[in-house]
């Protein structure tokens, strides 16, 4: 089994993890109008990079959510972050 | 050069040896333009291209492929033909391909070898079995063949699989569709690129589109590993690599790719006559022409274009194959490999305009889209000729997702999405 890090826990087995979505995808401001277009790319429309991708994966073991740099071709972490107020 | 198969014909080539027969298709040099250039000649391009002759008279055509004939999902799929599925749109358009499959074979001049040995899905509960006579109730409104069987009658067709009383999954009975059952997948898009060739279209293999030619926010052309070629309009029907394409052609789509795995084991003697597939072991199997069981499951956890698949999902599908038919625990696995498949929000295909003028895309097939190659060929061309949809690709518009009329097919179709 592949091994992935978790900001929190450290590596663990792949299985322990889940992937959320592309990361940089900001929820529309409910308190506004919003369109059909823009909640339609919000909620279905993705790049799904062949290469280097940028998303956000939950570690279930210890619920925490966070950034994860990884090649989707060859599986390769490249970095993984906390998701804290300044990285969003 | 014999170019046509009969009985007369392999006998003629029989006494002289072999030597007359015809190549399948010409390798022919891109011509500089093109009415319609198709990229991807996998099934559905292959089967685009020649309905695009057949039923259009457009042969002005050229299909481009980065690779061989059906070395995309088409040629590394389990091969399963059914329209088990529960919206009216789907059963429409699974059930015209399944009816386009059983006439294939003449039509094309070539045997793809479906065999209808049906298709049976396993319901392992009193709940499920209710789900299931939901399903069956909905396939017979939508005009396709289905029967509730019970537990006795899922033995007397498939003895094989685990009837022992401390069974995990015991079996309370299935979904059985008689008209489904498997094709020989690689004679799919043989036969398809031979029949189109023979009405003129250009199949041109080894090439690949790096770009797309846009001018004023217009689609004229692809670029290419063999150089520019224009184009009136483009249909683009590259699987899991459709968000690629999207990137270059400045268009996006609500797609994920993932790796889906399949294997098959050293041949044995007969074993099982049908398709078992057991929805809440997330696996299947089949057996081939050869003897070898093939097996399938479902997706791989993690998004991904590495075509190897890895460790959990294949530990769950052979799993549940040893759950299914405990008979099978000491048989070799043969070889194991994955295909990149498209997966879209409702887990329904997407056929329909782009979002950049001059392109059309047959994508989002998914796990499931080697038994939809005769209509997507079929729908898609008839896109590509007029512009406009047939009534049974309507729905599969994309604009789906901007109305919110999906068509969620993940829980109905029964497949492990
Ligand atoms: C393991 C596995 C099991 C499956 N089992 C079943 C099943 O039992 N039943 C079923 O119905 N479906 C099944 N499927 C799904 C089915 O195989 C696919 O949905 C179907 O084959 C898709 O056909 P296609 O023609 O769209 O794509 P493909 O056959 O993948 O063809 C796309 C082609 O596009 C080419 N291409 C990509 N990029 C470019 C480029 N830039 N330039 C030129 N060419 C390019 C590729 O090389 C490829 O040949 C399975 C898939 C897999 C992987
Ligand atoms: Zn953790």
């Amino acid at each position: 089994m592949q091994q992935f890090p978790c900001p929190f826990c450290g590596l663990r087995d792949e299985r322990e993890f889940h992937f959320a979505g592309e990361a940089g995808k900001t929820r529309p401001d409910t308190t506004k109008e919003i369109s059909d277009a823009d909640w339609t790319a919000y909620l279905y429309y993705c790049t799904n990079a062949k290469g280097p991708s940028r998303e956000i994966w939950v570690h279930t073991t210890c619920q925490e959510y966070f950034a994860m740099t990884r090649d989707t071709v060859s599986m390769e972490v490249l970095s993984t972050e906390a998701l804290n107020e300044d990285a969003a | 050069m014999t170019r046509h198969y009969s009985a007369l014909s392999l006998l003629r080539e029989g006494l002289k040896g072999h030597t007359g027969w015809a190549p399948l298709w010409r390798s022919p040099a891109p011509k500089d333009t093109y009415d319609v250039v198709i990229v991807g000649g996998g099934g559905h391009g292959l089967a685009t291209a020649y309905y695009l002759a057949k039923n259009h008279g457009v042969t002005n055509v050229a299909v481009i492929e980065k690779g061989w004939l059906g070395g995309g999902n088409t040629g590394r799929n389990t091969t399963v033909i059914r329209s088990n599925y529960f919206y009216p749109e789907s059963t429409a358009l699974y059930d015209l391909s399944v009816r386009l499959y059983e006439g294939l074979s003449r039509d094309i001049n070539y045997n793809v070898m479906f065999s209808q040995r049906g298709m049976m899905v396993l319901a392992h509960s009193d709940a499920e079995m209710e789900m299931a006579a939901r399903t069956v109730n909905a396939m017979q409104l939508g005009g396709a063949d289905a029967e509730l069987l019970g537990a006795k009658e899922v033995q007397k067709k498939a003895p094989v699989l685990n009837f022992r009383n401390d069974a995990r999954y015991p079996i309370h009975g299935a979904i059985f569709q008689g008209r489904g059952g498997t094709g020989r997948h690689d004679a799919v898009a043989w036969g398809y690129a031979r029949a189109a060739d023979r009405l003129g279209i250009d199949i041109i293999q080894n090439c690949e589109v790096t770009g797309f030619l846009i001018e004023g926010g217009v689609c004229k052309g692809v670029e290419t590993t063999q150089g520019l070629i224009r184009a009136g309009s483009v249909g683009v029907a590259t699987a899991g690599h459709s968000s690629v394409l999207a990137k270059m052609g400045g268009y996006k789509l609500p797609l994920h790719s993932y790796a889906l795995q399949a294997f098959v084991t050293e041949a044995i003697k007969p074993f099982m006559d049908t398709v078992a597939f057991s929805p809440m072991t997330g696996s299947y199997f089949s057996q081939s022409d050869k003897g070898g069981l093939v097996i399938g499951g479902g997706l791989d956890r993690v998004p991904s274009y590495g075509q190897r698949g890895n460790m959990p999902m294949q530990e769950t599908v052979l799993a549940g194959i040893i759950d299914m038919a405990p008979a099978l625990a000491k048989v070799k696995l043969l070889r194991h490999w994955a295909g990149i498949v498209d997966v879209s929000p409702d887990s329904s295909p997407l056929i329909g305009p782009s979002g950049t003028e001059g392109i059309y895309i047959n994508c989002g097939w998914g796990t499931g889209g080697f038994k939809a190659i005769p209509a997507g060929g079929y729908l898609f061309a008839h896109l590509l000729a007029n512009g406009a949809h047939h009534d049974i690709s309507r729905p599969f518009d994309p604009g789906r997702f901007n109305t919110g009329h999906l068509i969620d097919e993940a829980a109905g179709s029964g497949i492990a999405h």
